[in-house]
């Protein structure tokens, strides 16, 4: 589903589609290096991909500026990177490396920028959707007009905070914009073995949150949907709930077999990969050329092969600062 | 002044003279505080300082973790430790944990009050003194105001703090009175207290027991046994060194409180002074606890749950003799 017209299109809208393509490339090719890295051992721990999801983090992207708050989950190097974090500071804190985001301390599930009001991914299911709350809260008795866009997946939808949380929001009308990414799968449980009511939406309505469902495979109905919610949200209109329907293509993590669905279910769903229907439409537009689409490519290929070479010559913390930062020095 | 009004009257000083502290928890407005704490904030300072909150330990825990992050002062108050069980998550894996995790980044100006311990028969899931829970988590500070001028000094020491604070209030000491000064500022929250000296044995608590121990030392001392003691004050970080200087004295330690003796916060402070001063001892560090089991409701039963003044002559008298 889009709504953007076939004909009449201006420069700017082409150069915002490219941005959009680009985005959602950056994170796909960032990820699928990450792979490789993982399977050499040079990243460890956990690694749960987003690949799939890209169109859900760049299209929501476009409503925030520079001043609203994000509070991200485990799965967020692509919500990282469409809020502009560089793919360096990255892929260092992948490798553990004192360059890393968060000084290496935080890993793959634990990405922060304070300067980017990137409140950091929350690991504990469910667990960021208080925090987000409060930074509402604190925007709303200072009176500043930002927006605390809060990303979640369909798993935190059981957890008892999901439920506090949109009560509490709307309660006190907070300006939160709840983003639920919903991959149909809490790791290897799908969503109808774990809800009465399948339907997140409507759960939200239950608490008076204004909310609805989106294509989150396609970035510009995100885009559309986000931006109309965020300019609500943002105007005092008190928290709204965006159900955004996608699916990850990997694993839950590097470690998943993949046990619960079957190779046709995740075949379907390839076939409405965001950013091949994307690149598609914007062919089929005249928007973009095969020699295009390369230089897109290139351009972030250089960036990626640019953050590993970062992380591979980046240093390690000295082991004398291991009590360093536990409480203010 | 009792312990309860002195605990308001820092609430009252921090909302006055700082726009960016605001008060939130279960019946802290409309209702007082269901210790009355709070009772009278909500008319001088509005709902938007003084919320009360839906029964929701957890979400309202973590929103006062995100309003600190984002420039505020909050206060939270959780009706019992008991309850606070239902925000450990966000106790733990956020708010003591921001900091580190985000390597330096993000602080967590955070303060939590609550009520804890036993005596009041209100059985077993209002009664438990979880505090040693707290104090086992690295990245905040647990602090335990035993007096009246402890009530407020910390409450206001704690609102200076860049890291997360927890005071841990005995619920029978909110009736308690003693002496204030009402312009006093914040107190220090890094040291252990000697509230009485003493060169036979040191009595080390905190929180009510201090006035059990203080109890036993003016029996003890009637039978010519001078024993210090040791209010811990802070129990994260412990300030090891008073202890430990006392016991350096006295040559002898009883660790008294009312939690469950099996992995208590007496057990780190025996062992820390196992660690540090075993060569001084005359005796084994003996501890008074809570009998291992959930808080019983009959007053005879939940009498003999908890620590008393003659348990802890009676230790001292056994060992000292």
């Amino acid at each position: 589903m889009t709504t953007r017209p076939a004909r009449g299109r201006k420069a700017a809208g082409q150069s915002h589609d490219l941005d959009l393509l680009r985005g959602m490339l950056r994170i796909r090719r960032f990820e699928e290096r990450c792979s490789d890295l993982y399977q050499l051992g040079k990243i460890r721990g956990f690694l749960h991909l987003y690949i799939g999801e890209e169109a859900v983090a760049v299209g929501a992207m476009q409503a925030l500026t520079p001043d609203d708050n994000i509070v991200s989950t485990y799965r967020e190097h692509g919500h990282a990177l469409a809020r502009g974090m560089p793919p360096t500071s990255l892929m260092a804190e992948l490798f553990g490396k004192a360059t890393g985001c968060s000084r290496g301390r935080g890993g793959s599930m634990h990405f922060f920028d304070a300067e980017r009001r990137f409140y950091g991914g929350y690991a504990i299911v469910g667990g960021g959707l208080p925090v987000a709350v409060g930074l509402a809260l604190a925007d709303k008795m200072t009176g500043r007009a930002r927006v605390t866009a809060c990303f979640f997946g369909d798993g935190a939808v059981a957890e008892g905070e999901f439920h506090e949380s949109m009560n509490l929001a709307k309660l006190w009308d907070l300006p939160v914009l709840f983003l639920c990414e919903n991959n149909l799968y809490a790791m290897g449980t799908a969503l109808d073995v774990s809800q009465s009511v399948t339907d997140i939406a409507f759960k939200a309505q239950a608490y008076g949150v204004p909310s609805r469902a989106v294509d989150g495979m396609d970035v510009l109905a995100v885009e559309a949907a986000t931006k109309e919610a965020a300019a609500s949200v943002r105007a005092g209109g008190g928290p709204q709930l965006l159900e955004l329907r996608t699916y990850r293509f990997r694993g839950h993590s590097l470690a998943d077999p993949e046990l619960y669905r079957s190779k046709e279910e995740v075949e379907r769903w390839m076939e409405r990969d965001p950013i091949a229907t994307f690149t598609e439409r914007l062919r089929d537009l005249e928007l973009l050329s095969d020699a295009g689409l390369q230089k897109l490519e290139e351009g972030v290929k250089g960036e990626v092969e640019g953050a590993v070479a970062f992380a591979e010559e980046s240093p390690w913390e000295p082991v004398d600062d291991l009590l360093k930062d536990v409480t203010a020095p | 002044m009792t312990y309860r009004e002195s605990i308001r009257s820092a609430l009252r000083d921090a909302l006055r003279g700082d726009q960016r502290v605001f008060l939130m928890g279960e019946d802290v407005g409309r209702y007082g505080g269901a210790f009355a704490v709070s009772r009278g904030l909500l008319q001088e300072f509005g709902p938007d300082r003084v919320r009360d909150t839906p029964l929701m330990e957890s979400t309202f825990l973590g929103a006062g973790i995100g309003a600190a992050l984002n420039g505020m002062r909050p206060i939270v108050e959780i009706m019992t430790i008991n309850f606070s069980m239902l925000a450990m998550d966000q106790v733990l894996n956020n708010a003591a944990t921001l900091r580190y995790m985000s390597g330096g980044q993000l602080n967590v100006p955070l303060v939590v009050r609550m009520a804890t311990g036993g005596g009041r028969q209100m059985g077993a899931q209002h009664s438990h003194s979880l505090e040693g829970w707290y104090a086992h988590i690295p990245g905040i500070s647990v602090l335990a105001p035993a007096t009246v001028a402890d009530g407020r000094g910390m409450l206001l020491a704690a609102l200076q703090e860049p890291d997360p604070v927890f005071i841990m209030e005995h619920a029978t000491l909110y009736p308690m009175e003693g002496e204030v000064d009402e312009a006093s500022g914040p107190c220090d929250i890094r040291k252990a207290a000697v509230r009485r000296e003493g060169t036979h044995v040191s009595l080390i608590t905190y929180g009510a027991c201090l006035w059990k121990a203080l109890a036993a030392a003016e029996q003890l001392a009637k039978k010519g046994i001078e024993a210090e003691v040791v209010d811990l004050r802070v129990l994260r970080p412990l300030d090891s060194e008073t202890f430990l200087a006392s016991v350096a004295k006295t040559r002898g330690a009883v660790v008294i409180e009312e939690a469950w003796r099996t992995g208590g916060l007496a057990a780190e402070v025996s062992a820390q002074i196992m660690e540090n001063a075993f060569d001084v001892l005359d005796w084994p560090v003996q501890r008074v606890g809570g009998a291992e089991v959930p808080a019983p409701f009959a007053k005879q039963m939940e009498d003999a749950s908890l620590p008393q003044i003659e348990d802890i002559v009676a230790v001292v008298e056994a060992n000292l003799v």
